[in-house]
């Protein structure tokens, strides 16, 4: 069976407003149906409202989020790891395990199957163990093989790699490299310049919850189009 | 100061004799409660972690009732259920006043509100962890709350153990609707009220050591049985 392809995903005028504020948006862009974006931009500049709006996490207060294929059928083929992994109090793999049960897989295969993706991240030493008591690279590990278990056809990820060591975000960032190679389409924010470097077919720059700048990434890195845009990668502290 | 010594010695005889009507009485106290507290949460656990997934537009009012109704004076729930189950209420055809039955409506009502107080602010506080990732999954309401109670269950234990520990206790209730007849309705705490009404001290205190140790026995049994404080695990 060949499953629909829900992108590209078409955001047009999608704004969020909290409490007569503007947190995100108007926003006009198209999410195409392969690449690795990274979303920029200085803290509070709307980055993760923006990928949760994207997600389908957010009400949105004017426009629309539009994929190829209904609401409900896009939101199957989504996945979405948080700045703070949730640990589910119980083993490791039966968290990695979860989506899969959740949704109607037998619990022996499930359980298989989450095992092998406790393999490819590297924690099936740990998979007996309580998930509460993961490190932090640990934890991001276990909620990128929970996100990628239902091999989803767009992964959102934001900031995976805030405050991990270096080995960790090596192996985080080989994860990713993976899966995008086969196929998944990627958005993910980050605050990393040299991970965006590595990283990046395409970035979105946003500031004051507008998406200021969008552009491949050796253009966005060699020629930023926007002075807020090249101030940020030189740098300087944006107000 | 004496008669807590005796009543300690009576205890201790009632035990080691296997006194027929203690034993009698105790298990009448296990089966009452038991059976209310498993009511009670069969309604209160599921209650309670509804109450914190949905939002609804009377919600604060709703968890507000609840947690005055962990309150609810037993000797008024005891007086109700007299009045509906005696022969001129609503339910006098099925026959139910002064029997263990009649015991358990009236603790399944006062234990109901309790559990589902304590079952919720547990659930609520899992369900601030748990929101973004069961949003993200794209769950239905039944599975997060199938999964809030599944993953909470150690602290759901504890609301089942408090409930156990108010119906173990309670004799206002079951005194009113159960009659504390011989052989039929007395359980533990009627009987103390009895003999401590007929001046009957040591056999009164006697019977409370025996309700205090069947309480602490019931809990050990259950942490023991379900592993709880046990490092490493929930």
């Amino acid at each position: 069976m060949v499953e629909a392809l829900i992108l590209p995903l078409r955001l047009s005028g999608a704004m969020v407003r909290r409490k007569g504020r503007t947190i995100v948006g108007p926003v006009d862009h198209q999410v195409s149906a392969t690449g690795f974006t990274i979303v920029m931009g200085p803290n509070g500049a709307g980055k993760t409202t923006l990928l949760r709006m994207m997600h389908g996490m957010e009400r949105l207060s004017a426009g629309s989020v539009t994929w190829q294929v209904p609401e409900r059928d896009a939101r199957e083929r989504q996945a979405y790891v948080f700045q703070t992994p949730v640990m589910m109090r119980r083993s490791v793999l039966d968290n990695v395990a979860y989506p899969l049960i959740v949704h109607g897989v037998r619990p022996k295969p499930a359980r298989a199957r989450a095992g092998a993706w406790l393999e490819q991240v590297g924690l099936s030493g740990l998979a007996d163990r309580q998930a509460t008591v993961l490190s932090g690279g640990e934890r991001q590990k276990l909620a990128l093989a929970r996100a990628l278990i239902r091999a989803p056809q767009i992964l959102f990820l934001d900031e995976p790699c805030a405050s991990l060591d270096g080995r960790a975000m090596r192996d985080i960032e080989a994860i990713l490299r993976a899966a995008h190679a086969a196929g998944t389409r990627i958005v993910m924010a980050t605050h990393d310049m040299g991970q965006a470097r590595r990283l990046a077919t395409e970035v979105l720059f946003v500031h004051h919850g507008a998406l200021h700048e969008v552009a491949s990434a050796s253009t966005f890195f060699d020629h930023a189009s926007t002075p807020d845009a090249r101030a940020f990668l030189k740098g300087d502290i944006l107000e | 100061m004496n008669e807590l010594f005796e009543g300690l010695a009576e205890a201790a005889r009632l035990i080691v004799t296997l006194d027929s009507d203690l034993i009698e009485i105790s298990l009448r106290s296990l089966q009452v409660t038991v059976t209310a507290v498993i009511v009670a949460s069969a309604i209160g656990l599921p209650l309670g972690a509804w109450l914190a997934v949905n939002r609804f537009r009377h919600r604060r009012t709703a968890i507000a009732t609840l947690n005055a109704l962990m309150g609810l004076p037993p000797v008024v729930v005891g007086l109700v259920v007299y009045l509906l189950l005696s022969r001129s209420g609503p339910f006098g055809v099925l026959g139910l006043l002064f029997t263990p039955t009649a015991m358990i409506v009236a603790q399944i009502i006062i234990l109901t509100p309790l559990v589902a107080s304590i079952a919720h602010q547990a659930m609520r506080d899992m369900w601030a962890e748990y929101h973004d990732l069961l949003i993200s999954l794209n769950t239905t309401r039944w599975q997060r709350i199938r999964v809030l109670i599944w993953d909470g269950r150690r602290a759901l234990l504890t609301a089942s153990l408090a409930g156990f520990g108010r119906g173990i206790g309670e004799v206002g209730a079951i005194m009113i609707v159960g009659g504390n007849i011989d052989h039929s309705t007395r359980v533990l705490t009627t009987a103390i009220a009895l003999e401590t009404g007929k001046g009957n001290f040591a056999l009164a205190l006697g019977l409370g050591f025996v309700l205090i140790g069947l309480a602490l026995l019931v809990n050990g049994l259950i942490h023991t049985l379900s592993h709880t404080e046990v490092s490493d695990r929930w």
